[in-house]
């Protein structure tokens, strides 16, 4: 299983997410932003850091990069899983292959915290192998307050992924992280590649990645 | 080819929290002020070159809508503000 980790000016959390990838068993590559062809990955990791020092919003710049119209192709035509992580998750709201916006956490802080998260839609390639009902994820984020006009259309669609126990930021409804229609992105705010090994945390944050890495093989 | 300048003012929209002016609310109402509503927003000014007005108009529209604001948090006034020397 092949893993693309895209990497914009700006991006921090990429080393991250190469070695967490790697101890779910999948090969890894570094993607450049302008770069075009990423057909060859079953799974496209946008992670998380500054893209272009967030001017503008948050995301708002990085989705103008070339690879991201290769992102929207590769959705459009189902070629595998896109998991947007933090910033990663602020570009994809950006580009529009998720619903909504994230915007200032409510108080005015930046936060960096463990916080418990609740799974809530398990029929999705990437939580249908997470046993647990609830995980243990880090957050680190000053944007992170997620809000849609529509929130009732997330929840008749079962797009919501996960949502906070304990809502840190504001976002409507407690969500932590939601998918789009074809169930083939995710975007969330918590960091499950900062706690992919017991010496990090609990590594519930494996959970995710193994359960897309299965998923993936199983298709 | 002529240039215009144009100003975008772009706020957030009703019911989108705006904490740095809910802080900064905060910090004068403690001074005694009587204050209330202290919004934030961003002013961004740039300069398009055009064939003539209509069209220097119509592409900063867009550059505005397309790029420079979130339409799910963010509403905006767009003004021409003048013709300079190209």
């Amino acid at each position: 299983m092949k893993a693309g980790i895209i990497v914009f000016p700006g991006t921090n959390c990429d080393r991250d997410a190469e070695f967490a990838l790697k101890m779910a068993g999948f090969d890894v590559e570094y993607i450049w932003h302008d770069f075009e062809n990423i057909k060859k990955y079953n799974l496209v990791f946008i992670p998380g850091g500054f893209s272009y020092g967030d001017y503008l919003r948050a995301g708002a710049l990085a989705k103008f990069s070339p690879v991201m119209k290769e992102v929207e192709r590769y959705v459009e035509e189902d070629r595998g899983l896109v998991l947007g992580i933090c910033n990663g998750f602020q570009i994809l709201t950006e580009a529009g292959l998720l619903k909504g916006a994230l915007t200032k956490n409510k108080t005015l802080k930046f936060i960096c915290k463990d916080v418990d998260v609740k799974v809530i839609n398990k029929e999705t390639p990437f939580a249908k192998h997470i046993k647990k009902e609830s995980l243990t994820i880090p957050i680190a984020h000053a944007e992170g307050n997620y809000y849609i006009e529509d929130y009732d259309y997330l929840k008749e669609n079962n797009l919501i992924a996960f949502e906070y126990v304990d809502n840190p930021n504001g976002s409507i409804g407690n969500i932590a992280g939601i998918y789009n229609e074809k169930f083939n992105v995710l975007g969330m705010m918590p960091h499950p590649e900062r706690n992919s090994l017991k010496t990090l945390g609990n590594g519930d944050g494996l959970e995710i990645l193994l359960s897309i890495r299965r998923a993936l093989e199983n298709e | 080819m002529r240039k215009f300048v144009f100003e975008a003012l772009i706020t957030l929209k009703n019911g989108i929290l705006d904490p740095q002016g809910l802080a900064t609310q905060k910090v004068l109402k403690r001074l005694k002020y009587p204050i209330e509503n202290v919004k934030f927003g961003k002013l961004i000014t740039f300069e398009i070159e055009a064939e003539n007005e209509k069209n220097a108009e119509e592409l900063a529209e867009e550059i505005t809508y397309k790029s420079l604001i979130n339409p799910v948090l963010e509403n905006y006034e767009l003004k021409l503000l003048k013709e300079i020397e190209a």
